[in-house]
């Protein structure tokens, strides 16, 4: 007996539900072939940051512009060339849509991060017009300014969600943020104002510390096996909430049991990036290979039979999502 | 007809017909020619065809003679090609220039005519260089504008191929070549009907090829050489009948007409002028200017010079002439008179001798605009005048005042009257704020916009940092051809308040012009803050006065220091040469055009920084009197050295024209140290000082690029005097206890870069941020700290044997002996030379090649190298670009002949001298600072000594006697000249294994020229003539060096490792043979933010793209003389080019490539790293023998 491994996520429909997240490997055209090759059934572009796009363009334009026109030898450091040929970030991220859909024959989605408003929506449609299949929105922002209540960042956000899913004609998701305070009616609203489906969740990149030099350092550290729980309790969650909605769990997937935890929950699909940094490409295979025959094993006949099976509304224990699982945690390790 | 018309400039206009008409293109960089080439390599690079659709191989070579060679290559096999060069270039190119016209071979090289280096080096214009090469067997024709050098280009190809003669097609350095106007662009079918195709195939079929095998460049001897040599006369006799053939045949397709020779003014004239060159413009608008008043002038301008069109000249010449001024821009000491002056006098007396004209006139020759000195209207009236003369003086020069052989002729009394409707305008800023580029878009959008014509010419100081610009623009209904600066502007804008109280602004308006300031005074308050003589040219000429706040309109359109796209639209709302509103359409379409590609933000702020202009304008109500009680400030103290108050101060104040011949130094020798006295007070933000949380390091005073901040070490008592408030700290130190430290920053000389304060590594235990230097705003602080700098200086500098020199904080508490210099804010290159100056500057000679450390280092007004309080300080000379090295060991080999002199005749005069006082000067160890402190005490007795002598060579010692100190030879210039044009030099140099230290200063690319690759450029960065990033790898200088075994090579990095680079530099002077410094230096050409410099320095070395390394040669067993000195690469290459623009903009113009040369530059740090790993552990005996004079004496006991 062979599994039926099709999924449908943002409306389109996948060979499996391995996907590919928002990651350096799909930034390079040749990797993400790769990628394609290997197996997974869609790819999520990262993110173009509008962040990174103002800070290119005005920090390489006051550098190439540095000193220019000051000496009568040197009125300018850089060729002509350099200025005629120039592309904004957003011009090269819009050209790399094209590339990796005329490289690969399964979904690309595109992902943006935009602060502003204008930004977001000019953004979005050129996203849309260069031919990705879907609109990841990453809601990446520290709700920093003390003078901004939890109920502005929350209209804000779902102001944005609207505003660009009214644009779109294609499938848009949002790649949410764990920091609500109340995470469901978030996702609902999120929901309400247009999204598709919901990816959960956002990782934020945690600044370190040296302390001899007692510098701020970004690191990056790939995500563990560990990290899936908490998108795999929320997808549990809003499985029974949300019936009709995409959902994605991102973060922390390693192997093809982890993809079957996923979709056990409830995920459409289970998105990979660390995995596949930590061991290539080929890692793709392993995890289809490996979630086959679980799959097997347990004689599910299709994704779909599966998906949501131990979500919070059919599971035995609903209340062990909702609850901090403390007590059954602690007398496990009594146990041992 | 209908031609397209463009605004450009000379060397634009030129460089579109050489690169159309060419298959092999030439190149090296030299200003002001640099563009020509940029221009033919970025249309290379972008793929765009010459006329036949070939897109020409554009080459850049190590030099200009490497560029000749090449050339004459490349026409000997038939191909077309062309270079473009001026000034020293062109006299590189001599030697091959001979040979290709020997060979007659057409071939046309574009110059930029620029002043070769005599008692200076001067970039600017006249024809010493084209004048220079009128023996080579060349044509020469001459451009007088832009439009002439796009059309002569032309002219030049064309006739060079039907001629089989080679053209020099020159025009005026800057004033033509850099001048945009707007000109009649030339079609394809007019390339095509001029340049016959049969032509180029026969010159084809002359070239080389194995089909049809001939031998050139024979040698010949007395029998046949001569007759040979004769046998091309017909061809020179044909090229001007063939340049008037082809300037009729552009006559009839583009109704320009030109002659061989052109004569302008009255029909009957008896005074004329005859010259050649940009002045032409001004001629013709001044003998306009006197024939309307009925006098009868004329001037003739010389078009082809060779071969020279006497016959043309005479026809020209109006019969009724009696008197003739031919001026020369170049200048032939000891000639009977200048080139051109020659051949007029020697063409009229053929005419009288075999009777075609009744009489000789009477011809004087002149001297005028050498090194760009302006010629105006008032001028040439004023050689008119000398004309009219009842004897006029056979010899003068004009626009300068020559006090001393009395041979200047003053102006006379003549303006042009400016056509109805043509505007003047001029604009004062500073390089960086962008005031240049918002004129070239005006132009731009004047003169193709509309139908008015437009002229640019820009005017440049000679700093680095801080450089003030001013612009000349002209528009007007007729063609412009004042090739002068303007004097009496309509408009006038002052994009600087500052620049007020430092120099003229408004005595170039005409009475009721207009004048707009950025001010950050409003209308109301601005008056009580403008200078006296401001607020009297206002009150005296009527002006219509304006302000706006500028800045903070740009601020908030977060534009920073860019004031360009705010102060445009007010020039063209307040000059009305375009209705505004159509004019702010035009600069929004400009914006759109430059940095649409960069990205929808950039746009949006300019759009922004435009839309908010206008409405920030403020009409200011002129008071009747003035009310000022400040004048401008003087340019420098009281109590400067004459020469300085004399000389220096008027240089600075901006009036250097009108210095007289008598004020100069006859042969170009300057003193030294006279930056101190010029206080420019450029930093907006300076660091300051706690010294609670310093750590005595002294990383701030190494890497500060001018010396103004400085750290200074001295026993507590030395401070009782001190200012109130002046900081001052225990010093921590093993050498030494019970010091004080201070570090102080100059605050008038600080630049305000911001590096000291990105390397103090000393960080507040209470908040990090804070550090031991900390940048505040300079108008808090300056006022303050000016007493606490005065004080600083006043402190005694410490015993030099005090602390070991082989520390950073031991090297700093000396003083610097370089200081002040107008290099860029955070330049990386400038701090090695201080140091060197630190460590020996009281016994250095220096030797600089031609480029950036020499502009800095010795461009007028003011010298940065100096003295210390004994008088002590390094000699600087600058001999040329390419012979650096060479100029720097003959300078040691001249020390040496001294030095072995000297000790010679104190043998020789041994018994008349104390024999304790002989055998220490002898003997004298001198490798420490008390070693050299008591040398130079026994030369003092020693010359005391000597004058109680009666005898020959006891006057000869006493001259001599300094060379028995030893004297450090320094060798220094960039990367262009170490790893390129100087290589075959500095190689010979090295091998020579003479006591010379070489420090290059490596920012991998040419600097001073704008950026062009050299050979020290990495692979995958992007540079001028490698626009697509450039594609090999950086040459390994040090191993080439290395190989010579006894020659001492570091690598070093001041903001990677101070330590290794201080010891690096005292090693390099100890070894007494040859020594290599290669000095990693962070460079605006970068493309990186320069506060951050030593950081990029430091992240260069962490990642691998630039390893520390000294190798000592050992004449030991088991030696290993290469130490690596920088640990593993930490981070990926990507990692740091990636913050740097030359590297980062290749993935933004040619990802893929990036990709693949950023892949293989990795590769390249790799296997670097990996070899130089194994170099660590080799063992390497040098055998080493030393010619060193104290070693070799030579001393004879010969008694006479």
């Amino acid at each position: 007996m062979t599994t039926d491994l099709s999924t449908t996520y943002l409306g389109l429909s996948l060979r499996t539900p391995i996907v590919a997240s928002a990651g350096p490997y799909t930034r390079d055209l040749d990797h993400a072939r790769q990628l394609a090759e290997a197996g997974m059934s869609a790819l999520v572009l990262p993110s173009l940051f509008e962040e990174e796009i103002l800070h290119e363009e005005n920090e390489l334009t006051s550098a190439l512009d540095a000193l220019a026109g000051t000496n009568a030898e040197a009125t300018d450091f850089f060729p002509d060339d350099v200025f005629e040929r120039f592309d904004s970030p957003a011009d090269r991220y819009l050209e790399h849509i094209e590339a990796v859909k005329a490289a690969v024959d399964v979904p690309v989605i595109a992902s943006l991060n935009a602060g502003s408003h204008g930004a977001w929506t000019s953004y979005a449609r050129l996203i849309a017009s260069a031919g990705a299949d879907a609109l990841e929105l990453n809601l990446y922002h520290v709700a920093a300014d003390p003078d901004r209540t939890g109920h502005d960042v929350e209209q804000a956000d779902e102001f944005l969600v609207g505003e660009i899913a009214k644009l779109m004609e294609i499938p848009v998701a949002v790649k949410v943020s764990p920091f609500y305070s109340s995470m469901a009616n978030m996702a609902r609203r999120f929901v309400d104002a247009g999204a598709a489906g919901l990816v959960l969740f956002n990782r934020f990149y945690q600044p370190d510390l040296d302390p001899d030099s007692r510098e701020v350092r970004p690191t990056l550290e790939l995500s563990s096996p560990w990290e899936l729980r908490l998108p795999l309790r929320w997808i549990a969650l809003l499985r029974p909430a949300l019936p009709e909605v995409s959902l994605a769990a991102t973060t922390g997937i390693e192997s093809g049991r982890d993809v079957a935890k996923a979709l056990l929950v409830g995920a459409d699909v289970a998105m990979m990036t660390s995995a596949v940094l930590r061991h290539g490409p080929d890692h793709v295979r392993r995890v289809e290979r490996e979630f086959v025959e679980w799959a097997t094993e347990h004689e599910y006949d299709s994704v779909a039979q599966l998906r949501g099976s131990v979500s919070a509304a059919n599971t035995e224990h609903p209340d062990a999502f909702e609850r901090a699982n403390y007590v059954r945690t602690l007398h496990s390790y009594t146990l041992n | 007809m209908t031609a397209e018309w463009t605004c450009l400039d000379g060397n634009e206009a030129a460089a579109r017909v050489a690169y159309a008409l060419s298959e092999v293109v030439a190149i090296y960089p030299i200003t002001p020619a640099s563009p020509m080439g940029e221009y033919a390599d970025d249309w290379a690079a972008a793929g765009k065809p010459n006329r036949w659709g070939l897109v020409p191989d554009v080459i850049e070579m190590q030099s200009e003679a490497g560029a000749a060679g090449t050339l004459h290559g490349a026409l000997q096999k038939g191909a077309l090609a062309t270079t473009f060069t001026a000034s020293q270039g062109l006299l590189l190119m001599i030697p091959n220039m001979f040979k290709i016209a020997g060979e007659l071979t057409p071939c046309v090289i574009h110059v930029a005519a620029r002043t070769l280096a005599t008692h200076a080096l001067s970039i600017f214009g006249d024809h010493s260089d084209v004048m220079h090469a009128r023996t080579t067997g060349w044509a020469l024709l001459s451009a007088a504008s832009v439009q002439e050098a796009h059309d002569f280009a032309l002219v030049s190809h064309a006739a060079t191929l039907r001629s089989r003669v080679p053209f020099l097609h020159f025009f005026d350095g800057f004033r033509t070549s850099h001048e945009i106007n707007k000109i009649a662009l030339l079609d394809d079918a007019t390339l095509a009907a001029l340049v016959g195709d049969d032509d180029i195939v026969d010159h084809r079929l002359r070239g080389l090829t194995p089909d049809a095998p001939t031998l050139r460049g024979t040698a010949q001897n007395p029998d046949v050489f001569f007759q040979a040599r004769e046998a091309c006369n017909p061809f020179y006799e044909a090229v001007p009948g063939i340049v008037a053939g082809v300037f009729d045949e552009l006559a009839e397709r583009t109704g320009r007409r030109y002659g061989l020779v052109e004569y302008h003014g009255a029909p009957d004239a008896e005074r004329v002028i005859v010259l050649m060159g940009s002045a032409a413009g001004t001629a013709a608008e001044t003998v306009e200017s006197l024939t309307a008043r009925g006098e009868k002038v004329g001037v003739l301008v010389v078009r082809l010079y060779r071969p020279f069109p006497a016959e043309a000249l005479l026809a020209a010449l109006p019969g009724t002439v009696t008197s003739i001024a031919v001026l020369d821009r170049t200048k032939e000491p000891g000639a009977l008179g200048e080139p051109l002056y020659l051949d007029v006098v020697t063409a009229l007396a053929e005419a009288v001798g075999r009777g075609q004209r009744a009489a000789m006139p009477r011809v004087i020759g002149g001297r005028y605009g050498l090194s760009s000195k302006e010629l105006t209207p008032a001028h040439l009236g004023g050689v008119f005048a000398e004309l009219s003369a009842e004897q006029p003086r056979p010899r003068i020069t004009v626009g300068i005042v020559d006090d001393v052989t009395h041979l200047s002729v003053g102006p006379a009394d003549v303006h042009y009257a400016r056509p109805a409707g043509e505007v003047q305008a001029m604009f004062f800023g500073l390089g960086s704020d962008g005031t240049v580029g918002a004129n070239k878009s005006s132009i731009k959008i004047i003169g193709e916009e509309t139908d008015l014509y437009a002229q640019g010419y820009f005017v440049y100081d000679s700093k680095k940092s801080g450089s003030v610009t001013v612009s000349h623009l002209r528009f007007g209904p007729q063609p412009i051809r004042s090739t002068y600066l303007i004097d009496d502007a309509d408009f006038v804008a002052c994009h600087q308040f500052g620049l007020l109280s430092k120099m003229k602004v408004l005595e170039f308006a005409k009475p009721g012009a207009t004048f707009l300031l950025n001010s950050p005074y409003s209308a109301d308050t601005v008056w009580d803050r403008l200078p006296e003589e401001v607020q009297q040219q206002l009150v005296d000429k009527h002006i219509q006065f304006w302000v706006i706040d500028a800045v903070s309109v740009a601020r908030a359109a977060q534009m920073g220091n860019r004031l360009n796209t705010v102060m445009q639209p007010c020039f063209f709302q307040l000059s009305g040469v375009l209705p505004a509103d159509e004019a702010i359409q035009h600069i929004k379409a400009s914006v759109q055009k430059s940095y649409g590609k960069r990205g929808r933000s950039v746009v949006e702020r300019n759009f922004a920084a435009i839309d908010a202009s206008l409405a920030a304008l403020q009409r200011v109500e002129v008071p009747a009197t003035v009310t000022a009680t400040t004048r401008r400030s003087a340019p420098v103290p009281e109590g400067a050295p004459d020469f300085v108050q004399r000389v220096t101060a008027i240089m600075l104040a901006g009036d250097g024209d009108l210095l007289p011949v008598s004020a100069l130094p006859v042969d170009g020798v300057f003193p030294t140290g006279t930056a101190a006295f010029e206080k420019r007070s450029l930093a907006l933000e300076i660091p300051i000082f706690d010294p609670d949380v310093c750590i005595d390091c002294g990383r701030c005073a190494a890497v500060c690029p001018h010396a103004a901040i400085r750290m200074k070490v001295y026993e507590p008592a030395a401070i009782a005097g001190a200012p109130e408030g002046f900081k001052t700290k225990s010093f921590r130190s093993k050498d030494a206890a019970g010091l004080s430290m201070t570090i102080q920053v100059a605050p008038d000389d600080c630049t305000g870069c911001g590096v000291c304060v990105d390397v103090c590594p000393a960080k507040s235990k209470q908040a990090v941020r804070h550090k031991a230097i900390n940048m505040e705003p300079a108008d808090q602080h300056r006022e303050a700290e000016r007493p606490m700098w005065d004080f600083f200086l006043s402190i005694p500098e410490l015993d030099r044997d005090l602390l070991g020199h082989d520390t950073v904080k031991g090297a700093q508490a000396l003083q610097p002996l370089f200081e002040f210099s107008g290099a860029c804010l955070g330049c990386g290159e400038t701090p090695y030379i201080k140091l060197a100056t630190q460590l020996f500057g009281d016994r250095m000679l220096i030797a600089n090649a031609t480029g950036c450390s020499s502009i800095y280092g010795g461009n007028l007004p003011t010298t940065p190298y100096t003295k210390n309080a004994e008088g002590r300080g390094p000699a600087w000379a600058n001999s040329l670009f390419e012979d650096n090295a060479e100029f720097g060991l003959g300078i040691r080999l001249g020390y040496e002949a001294q030095a072995r002199e000297a000790r010679m005749l104190l043998a020789r005069l041994a018994d008349r001298l104390p024999a304790e006082l002989v055998n220490g000067l002898l003997q004298a160890e001198q490798s420490t600072d008390a070693g050299l402190r008591a040398q130079r005490t026994r030369v003092d007795q020693l010359r005391l000594a000597l004058a109680g002598i009666d005898h020959p060579d006891a006057v000869h010692l006493r001259s001599l006697a300094g060379a028995l100190v030893d004297n450090a030879v320094w060798i220094i210039g960039g990367d262009g000249w170490a790893y390129d044009i100087g290589f075959g030099g500095l190689d010979h140099v090295l091998s020579s294994g003479r006591n010379v230290n070489v420090l290059v200063l490596d920012t991998e690319v040419y600097s001073n020229t704008g950026g062009q690759a050299s050979k020290a450029t990495q692979r995958g960065a992007v540079a001028k003539f490698a626009a697509a990033g450039k594609p090999s790898a950086k040459k390994d200088l040090g191993a080439i060096a290395r190989s010579y075994g006894n020659v001492y090579v570091a690598q070093i990095s001041m903001g990677a490792n101070d330590l290794q680079a201080t010891r690096a530099l005292l090693e390099a002077e100890a070894w007494p043979g040859p020594s290599l410094i290669i000095a990693y230096s962070t460079c605006i050409a970068h493309g990186i933010d320069m506060s951050q410099s030593m950081t990029h320095q430091k992240d260069a070395v962490r990642s691998g793209y630039w390893p520390l390394y000294r190798y000592s040669p050992v004449d030991a067993e088991h030696g290993t003389p290469f130490k690596l000195d920088s640990a593993e690469p930490s981070i990926r290459i990507a990692d740091f080019i990636s913050a740097e623009a030359r590297f980062a903009v290749l993935s933004r113009t040619h990802p893929q490539q990036a990709a693949e040369l950023g892949e293989m530059l990795q590769s390249d740090a790799d296997e670097r790293w990996r070899y130089y790993t194994q170099l660590a552990g080799v063992e390497r005996r040098v055998t080493v023998r030393h010619a060193h004079p104290e070693i070799d004496d030579t001393a004879t006991d010969t008694e006479d």
